[in-house]
Formats: C-alpha cells, sequence, structure tokens
C-alpha cells in the first residue's frame, strides 16, 4: 500500500503556495556550519594566548615594542587554539582552523597596510591641505620652505593635467587603433605586433623617460617640457591600453559581427558602429584605468620634464612641473615645511587618483547592470 | 515485476570471482529519516513538507519529472543544500535517530557518513586513479598504513566494479577514464570513507547504456552495506533497482512534494493518486 | 512518388571530380581604407615600439666599445673617474626584487585565498575593487608611507634579525652593534631589506588580482566532490582550488617579479646609494638598476649615457624574459583549457 504525503490532495492556496490544510506554516531554520563549541575555544584561546604573552612578554621573550607584541600574540594564538582543537577534534580539522587563522590574518595584513598608506599620507598632508592657497597659487607665489599659508600646487596641477591630456590623446587613438587591428583584421603580421606589444608592456617606467630624454631632448633637440614628458607618459600608457582594449574587443561574439556583415555592412562599418558599442563601458574603463596609472607615474617625468616653481602652460618651452614630480622633490628635501607641502600634494594626487578610479568603476558597473 | 529484480543480460555472468568474494556481509546502513522537510531559495519555496523515511537494506528511488524538487531534496539529506548563499531550509534530517542539522553535529563527519555520487563524474583530475579511491581518507583525515590503503582502494574498486578494468593502471590520471568508467571511480571514492547511506543524484542519466547496466548491477551489491536513496528521471532504471519509491510532483507554481510514497511495486502497479498513475504510464514526464 | 538520384547511368563514363572555384572577395572602397588604416596603425606603434627596444639595444654597442666586458664585472659607478660597471646594480636589483617577492607571494597567496574562498559574497565585490585600488595607488605614495612610518619600525627587525641570525652572512650587518645601549640606527636604515618591504605593497595586488582570477575559476563540482566526501574547508582547497591554480600562482607571482625588478621611485627614496659589492640587505645602502639611471642620467656624458641605456636595456631584457615565461604560464594553466572532464 503507498502513502500520501498528507491526509489528502493539497489544497491550492491564493498566491501559490500549496499547502495542506490545517497545518501552519513552516518557516526556515537557522543553519550554522560554526558550533558554539568553535567560538568558545576561539574567544577562550584569544584571550588565553593574550593573558600567556603578557606574562611572558618583555621578561623571557627577546622582543620588544607593540608589533613584536602583537606577532607573538597571534603566534601564541594559534598555537593555543590548535591544541584546543586538537583535543576534540581529528586532524583535518585542526589543519582548517589553523589555516582560517593565518589566512584571515594575511588579509587583514595586507588591508591594514593599505588603509594605513591612505590614512597615513591624508594625516601627514592635512596641514597644508585645508589652506585655501594651497590650490590656487603656485609655487612661486610664496617661499616652497615657507609657511604654509601662502603658495600652492595649482602649477603642478596644471602641469599633470597638461601632460595627461597629451599623453591620453596621443595613446588612446594609437592604442585602440592597434587593438581593432590586432583583432578585427588579424593576420601573420598582426601577431608579430601583439607579441612586441605585448612585451612592451613590460618596459620599466624609467626605461620610458630614459628613452624620450635620450632621443627627443638630446638628439632631437627638444627642451626638457612638458610635452617630453607626456611623451614618455604615452610610451608607457600605449601598450596597456592596446592590451586591454585587445581583450575587450575579443570578448565581443563572433555571431554579432556576422549578423552585421550578414546585413551588408561594411567591415568598417561593423566595428565602428557595433562592435565598439558594445564594449563601449569596458574600453573607456580601460582607458580610465590606464590614465589612472599614467598620472601618478614619477620616474618617466622625472627624466623628462624638469622642476619647476612657477605656473607653466606652455608645453613646448620650460620645465613643466607635475604632480608626482613636485611631491617627489618636497619629500627628498630636509626642510619640515616643504615635507609638509608634499604630503599635501599627495593628497590632491591621491584624489585625482581616487576619481578616475572610482569612474572607472563606476561604468563597469553600469554596464553589467545595463544587462 | 517481483520486487527488487534486476534485468541483465542473458549471456555474461553478473560478477567475476574477486567482485564475488566482495559480497562478504559487511555493517548494514544507517537508517535515514526526513521529516516535513522544506527548502527556500531566497523567498522562492521549492519544497513543502516532504517526509520520508529511508530504511537499510533498501534502495529508495525518488522519481518525478523535472524541476519538482527531487535533487534538492537529496542534497538536503547531506547538508550540501547550504552551500548555496540563498538557500534555507525547515524540518529534521535524522540519521539513526539524530537530527544532522542540530547545532553542534560536525558538518563533515555528517557528509563523511552520507555519501553522494553527482549526475556528472567528478573525478579529480590531478589525482591518480588509486589517489582517487583514497582521496577521501585524505581529506577526512583517516589514518592508514599504506598496505591497508592499498588493500582498501582495491576492495571500494572490486564492489564498484571497476577493478578489473583499472587494475594494472593505478597510476594514471583520473580523467583518463571513460564516462561511465569516471562515475565508477566516483562511486568508489564514495565508498572508501565506509559512509552508512549513499545518494545517488541521476547516476546514470550521462552514461551509455553499458556502463548504466554496471551501476545498476553495483547498486544491487551495495544494497545490503549502504543506505542508497537514488534520484533518476528513468522510470523502468526505478523499477529495476529500487525497492522503494517516491513521487515528486510540483504543480505550476507551487512548491514540490511527494505526492505517493511506497513499495515500488505498489507504486507501478497499484498507484492512489492519479498523477502517479499518470506519470508512471508515461502520460506525461 | 519518391525519386532515386541517379549517380552514374550505366554505361557512361565517370564524371570529372569537381574542385572548390576561386571566389574573389572584392572589398568596397571604405573596407579598402580600413584595412590599409588599420594595419598603417599597427606597423606604426610597432615601429615605435620595437625602436625603443632596438635603441636600448643598440646602446651595448658603445657602452661595451668604451668600458669592455668589465661593464658587468666592475661594481663601482663613479662618473667623476669614469669607472663604470653594473655588477653590484644587477645584484642589488635582483636582491630588492626577491626580497619584495618573499613578502608579497605569501602575502598575495592567502589574500587571493581568503577573497575568494572565505570572504562572504556580499563582501567579495568590494574586496576585489580594494586589490584593484592598491594597484592604482602611485608608487610614490608606497614611498613615502614606507620612507616616513615603516621605515623607523622596521628598524627594529632589522636589528632584532641581525642579533639572532646574524652568524648567516645573509643577515649580518657590517657595524651592525645589536646589542649597543644606543641604537645605530645608520647601520639598519635605507636598506634593500626595508626598499623590498615597500616594493612587495605595489607587487602584492597585481599578483593577488591574478591568482583571484584563476581560483574563482575551479569548477564548482569539483568542489561539491570533495566536500560530498566530507572534507574540510581547507581539505578542499588543497584538492581542488590549489592544483586548478597552479598556473594562476606561478605566473601571478612572476609577474609580480617582473614589476620588482623595474620599480624605481620607491627604491629612489628609500634606498641609499652604494655600489660595494655585497649581499647584505638588512645592511645599509643598496643599489638597483632603476635607481641608478634616475640618479646619474642628468650629468652623464654621452658615453656613460650609452652605459646608463645599456644597463636599462639588461634590465628591460631581465623583465621581457620574466613577463614572457608568466604568461605562458598562466595561459598553459587548467583555467584556460577547453576541456571539461
Amino acid at each position: 500500500m503507498t502513502t500520501f504525503a498528507s491526509a489528502g490532495p493539497p489544497e491550492v492556496q491564493p498566491g501559490g503556495t500549496s499547502r495542506p490544510a490545517g497545518e501552519p506554516r513552516d518557516y526556515p531554520r537557522a543553519v550554522t556550519q560554526r558550533t558554539s563549541e568553535y567560538w568558545l575555544a576561539l574567544g577562550g584561546s584569544l584571550l588565553g594566548s593574550l593573558g600567556l604573552v603578557w606574562l611572558l612578554y618583555e621578561e623571557i621573550l627577546p622582543f620588544s615594542g607593540t608589533v613584536g607584541f602583537m606577532i607573538c600574540w597571534f603566534v601564541a594564538y594559534l598555537v593555543v587554539f590548535a591544541v584546543v582543537t586538537a583535543t576534540a577534534h581529528p586532524l583535518p580539522i585542526v589543519l582548517d582552523r589553523m589555516w582560517t587563522a593565518l589566512i584571515t590574518g594575511a588579509a587583514c595584513i595586507v588591508g591594514l597596510a593599505l588603509v594605513s598608506t591612505v590614512v597615513y599620507i591624508v594625516y601627514r598632508g592635512w596641514p597644508a591641505v585645508h589652506h585655501l592657497n594651497f590650490f590656487t597659487q603656485s609655487e612661486d607665489s610664496g617661499s616652497l620652505t615657507g609657511p604654509l599659508t601662502q603658495g600652492g600646487v595649482l602649477n603642478a596641477i596644471a602641469g599633470s593635467l597638461l601632460e595627461l591630456g597629451i599623453a591620453t590623446a596621443v595613446s588612446l587613438p594609437l592604442g585602440i587603433g592597434t587593438a581593432i587591428y590586432m583583432v578585427e583584421v588579424g593576420g601573420r603580421f598582426s601577431r608579430v605586433v601583439k607579441t612586441v606589444v605585448e612585451a612592451m608592456t613590460a618596459l620599466p617606467d624609467i626605461l620610458a623617460g630614459l628613452f624620450i630624454y635620450t632621443f627627443l631632448i638630446l638628439l632631437v633637440g627638444f627642451q626638457r617640457s612638458g610635452f617630453a614628458a607626456a611623451m614618455a607618459l604615452s610610451v608607457m600608457m600605449l601598450p596597456i591600453i592596446a592590451r586591454s582594449a585587445d581583450v575587450q574587443l575579443r570578448v565581443v561574439p563572433g555571431g554579432l559581427r556576422e549578423a552585421s556583415l550578414a546585413l551588408g555592412s561594411t567591415q568598417w562599418r561593423t566595428v565602428w558602429r557595433v562592435v565598439i558599442p558594445t564594449q563601449r563601458a569596458g574600453l573607456a574603463t580601460a582607458v580610465i584605468l590606464g590614465m589612472a596609472r599614467a598620472v601618478g607615474e614619477t620616474a618617466p617625468v622625472l627624466i623628462t620634464s624638469g622642476f619647476s616653481t612657477f605656473m607653466n602652460v606652455s608645453v613646448l618651452n620650460n620645465p613643466m612641473n607635475s604632480l608626482p614630480l613636485a611631491i617627489f622633490t618636497a619629500v627628498r628635501s630636509p626642510d619640515q615645511l616643504f615635507i609638509e607641502r608634499g604630503f599635501g600634494t599627495g593628497i590632491v594626487l591621491l584624489a585625482i587618483v581616487l576619481i578616475l578610479f572610482g569612474t572607472g568603476r563606476f561604468l563597469s558597473r553600469t554596464k553589467v547592470a545595463r544587462r | 515485476m517481483t520486487e527488487g529484480e534486476i534485468v541483465t543480460s542473458v549471456s555474461a555472468p553478473v560478477f567475476d570471482a574477486a567482485e564475488t568474494r566482495a559480497l562478504a556481509a559487511s555493517p548494514t546502513g544507517a537508517h535515514l529519516d526526513a521529516d516535513r522537510v522544506s527548502a527556500w531559495f531566497g523567498a522562492n519555496k521549492v519544497l513543502e513538507r516532504v517526509s520520508l523515511s529511508m530504511p537499510p537494506g533498501t534502495v529508495t528511488a525518488l522519481i518525478g519529472p523535472s524541476g519538482c524538487g527531487k535533487s534538492t531534496f537529496l542534497r538536503i539529506l547531506n547538508r550540501m543544500h547550504e552551500l548555496v548563499p540563498s538557500a534555507k531550509l525547515a524540518g529534521e534530517v535524522r540519521l539513526n535517530g539524530q537530527d544532522i542539522y542540530a547545532s553542534g553535529q560536525p558538518i563533515t563527519l555528517t557528509r563523511k557518513r552520507i555519501g553522494m555520487v553527482f549526475q556528472k563524474p567528478n573525478p579529480f583530475p590531478a589525482m591518480t586513479i588509486g589517489e582517487n579511491v583514497a582521496a577521501g581518507l585524505r581529506l577526512t583525515g583517516i589514518r592508514v598504513g599504506r598496505r591497508e590503503r592499498e588493500a582498501l582502494t582495491e576492495d571500494c574498486l572490486v564492489r564498484a566494479g571497476l577493478w578489473g578494468e583499472v587494475k594494472d593502471r593505478l597510476h594514471h590520471l583520473g580523467g583518463s577514464l571513460s564516462g561511465g568508467q569516471q562515475q565508477r571511480l566516483c562511486i568508489a571514492r564514495s565508498l572508501a570513507v565506509q559512509p552508512d547511506v549513499l545518494l545517488m543524484d541521476e547516476p546514470c542519466s550521462a552514461l551509455d547504456p553499458t556502463s548504466t547496466r554496471r551501476i545498476e548491477e553495483t547498486i544491487a551489491m551495495l544494497r545490503d552495506q549502504v543506505t542508497i536513496v537514488i534520484v533518476t528521471h528513468n522510470m523502468q532504471q526505478a523499477a529495476r533497482v529500487s525497492q522503494q519509491c517516491a513521487f515528486f510532483l510540483a504543480e505550476q507554481g507551487t512548491p514540490g512534494q511527494v505526492v505517493e510514497s511506497g513499495a515500488t511495486k505498489d507504486i507501478f502497479e497499484r498507484p492512489r493518486d492519479p498523477r502517479t498513475s499518470d506519470y508512471v504510464h508515461g502520460r506525461f514526464g | 512518388m519518391t525519386t532515386l538520384i541517379d549517380l552514374r547511368p550505366p554505361g557512361s563514363a565517370p564524371e570529372p571530380e569537381d574542385t572548390p572555384r576561386a571566389i574573389r572577395k572584392s572589398l568596397s572602397i571604405p573596407d579598402h581604407l580600413f584595412r590599409w588604416g588599420s594595419t598603417g596603425i599597427g606597423a606604426v606603434v610597432l615601429a615605435v615600439t620595437g625602436a625603443i627596444g632596438i635603441f636600448l639595444g643598440y646602446q651595448m654597442v658603445p657602452t661595451l666599445r668604451h668600458y669592455g666586458l668589465h661593464f658587468f664585472t666592475e661594481n663601482q659607478w663613479n662618473p667623476q673617474l669614469n669607472i663604470l660597471g653594473i655588477a653590484q646594480v644587477l645584484v642589488g636589483t635582483v636582491e630588492v626584487a626577491l626580497i619584495a617577492l618573499a613578502f608579497a607571494f605569501p602575502l598575495a597567496l592567502l589574500t587571493a585565498l581568503y577573497i575568494s574562498e572565505y570572504a562572504p559574497a556580499w563582501l567579495r565585490a568590494f574586496l576585489v575593487s580594494m586589490v584593484d585600488l592598491m594597484a592604482a595607488i602611485p608608487s610614490i605614495l608606497y614611498g613615502m608611507w614606507g620612507y616616513f612610518l615603516i621605515m623607523p619600525h622596521a628598524l627594529y627587525l632589522s636589528r632584532w634579525l641581525n642579533e639572532y641570525l646574524g652568524w648567516l652572512p645573509f643577515f649580518h650587518v657590517v657595524n651592525g652593534k645589536p646589542r649597543a645601549p644606543v641604537f645605530n640606527q645608520s647601520a639598519y636604515d635605507s636598506s634593500p631589506f626595508i626598499a623590498g618591504m615597500i616594493v612587495s605593497m605595489m607587487v602584492i595586488p597585481l599578483a593577488c588580482a591574478v591568482m583571484l582570477g584563476v581560483f574563482r575559476q575551479a569548477p564548482l563540482s569539483e568542489r561539491e566532490g570533495a566536500y560530498a566526501l566530507g572534507s574540510t574547508r581547507w581539505g578542499m582547497i588543497r584538492a581542488v582550488v590549489l592544483p586548478f591554480g597552479r598556473g594562476g600562482i606561478v605566473g601571478g607571482t612572476m609577474l609580480a617579479l617582473g614589476r620588482a625588478l623595474g620599480e624605481t621611485i620607491a627604491v629612489l627614496l628609500i634606498l641609499s646609494v652604494n655600489t660595494d659589492l655585497k649581499f647584505r640587505p638588512l645592511e645599509n645602502g643598496g643599489v638597483t638598476t632603476a635607481q641608478l639611471i634616475a640618479n646619474y642620467f642628468g650629468e652623464a656624458t654621452s658615453g656613460q649615457l650609452s652605459a646608463l641605456l645599456a644597463a636599462g636595456f639588461v634590465l628591460f631584457a631581465m623583465t621581457i624574459v620574466v613577463n614572457t615565461i608568466a604568461a605562458i604560464i598562466v595561459n598553459r594553466g587548467r583555467s584556460n583549457a577547453l576541456t571539461e572532464i
């Protein structure tokens, strides 16, 4: 004899759920993988190891300072937790808990390093930044080592934006054009181009600067200027943008291109009106992230554009200051106020990078939401 | 058709000598009970108060059209359901009387005692055949000496019906076998940790008829040693291998539930619900 | 009624073989322009980027002519006396890069494991963004953080290492005086060890992103297989995720190595130039290729400039080799394989 699941066929309730008449609603139960024993062992180990290290620290163990204390405490916690777990559980569980602690600890260290970098820069640079003149004047309005109420980094901001603009104007069309060539046209020659472009992404930033210095400045005769710095930046940006754009364009399914060609379109129109718009957000993100990286590059501009204190918008003549360069010069000096200016400039640079980064992220997120 | 008869081909013998030796008695499996189990994915309820008793020494088949929660129910039985972030459940699942979801129950021990074979064979490709069989031992921390491990590997492969085909190439990689062989390797791997219950989620749906037959023979062999619960789309297979069946159904818009359950023979010959009758006679599916 | 197809009516001669016909692809004018234009851009980019490599490489010629093979064995870099050599420069570059890797490899690997395996789902996207943010922060800011905040504290670590492990030549510091009552800071500051520590901050997000991308592709079926056997999370990671991600782990690390070899600014800010031939990272002073170039390009005569460019070429060759190996390893790994078991 078979059994029914309930006394009779279930009734269909309004709303689509079917429930045997007369029984109360059921609710999900809380299911955890962590037992109470786990949390007790964890808490107990933390406290126990803390006490242990506290007692032994300065006296018996050969370390000193807060950092050493934290390290000792962490190691002691691992040992105590391992021993406590081993009394009740087999080896795989002991190992699992140990590695969980280590992995979480490592992630915390990295997170802490990142946070402390940002916080420290802001903290040290704050005295300089909350004067309005920092943003509206250039360094020549006050002395570099003078009080913070005079002078500012306007020239550096202008320099950075100019150099970035020129570099992007050069490397964007060339980079995306190369990517289009590699993906849409293809062929043996394009594979050569691809290999060389990949190799160039490995170029250390200082060599980009040195190449432009030797080639443009010494051989061709340009001055050390903003233009030269922009060229060095574009040498750096070009392979990166080309490679990211290449990845983005390859993601577009071949079916899309075929559909366009089947309608009678030319290849150029297919690329311009179908392929690129499909990946518009991805390409924009790639370019913006390339820009974010370029604006913070110090080594190339160090060599190709000189340091200056006055506002200079003439790109081809005279040294042009930029944010990373200003920071570099400032923090290397022995003067305290100058160093503070340097940190303040660091906040400005960080803010620009964060804005670019956030914009890039926002663009790629919008794309996902639209799908 | 009598209860539990296996349809075999007339010509070849079912087991060779080594496999017959392996039929020696082992402790029977455990009693698995599902008590009013409901399941959700997020706000979407997919199972409605399923109660089912799966005694030792029997093969229980879960049958029904696709999408009515059979696989979800199976995954609840060994706590794999909660791996999905939005998954929730209500009710109890008792192994020999103990609710496996009670707080304090070690989840790894539960999964060791209730093993699972998946629809698509998933041997570990980075390990050899021998290492695959013994993988469960390493993963659950069971320590065995080398000779014991080799004997256990051979025993499990014999019970899974694969020993004859792989005994000379235990050091080849796990991915180098055919689909049917891979599935039997996964069965051997599950057996190595000596589970009380073995859950099988449509184990033959991706396999050819010969492999299917081999695996059904294995299931029949294992019946006395391990409680088996098998989800299958194939009604004839359910009729061949199981002693009791549960028929799952999810009408449009409602969560899946068990419409009828009982001895396989009764489900197929004397179903009480018209929907069960329609399903087993192939009028929908 | 159906029709039979008579392939060969009886008695007739066999038909000639059919051959494919030539299809002439005639492109429209815009397409011709497009193809030629793209090829042109590709050629220009190839020329420019190739020129850089060739130009740098060509500098070896005047350099070797001027300084001979001693260029590779001489460790001093003295522009006034015109004695130039990159022996210690190469040693120092590799030294700083290896120290950076020693910090970066475990931290990047464990952080990638945390994000892909341990972090709760709602936190994961945020953490991935944080890793990308870490990569976007300019290296000069890390250099400042390292020099002003970390170095004063790291000195104590250096001294501790010298005190207890200083009998090993690698950990020894000349004039270290670890037990002296007054801490001899100048023996420990501005060392390759500290520079390597800061460079590791820059390469951790690089390696972490590659490893993360690979770990997330580890197949769910294998993961479930391990769990269904009763494995713990770490057991599953060891059996499934790590073997699967081997290519990404090695490739990501090599990518990080390539970046660490070429890092300039952090080294400039932290390491003080010292071209003595030595391999004692805890000790003050050292030199890397990038730092050398940045320091000496200003006053270099044309011959010395060629030497700097030649040193740069050696560095470039190293980074290309490392990056190429990294790309091969990552592509060879299982995450790119199309086969499904």
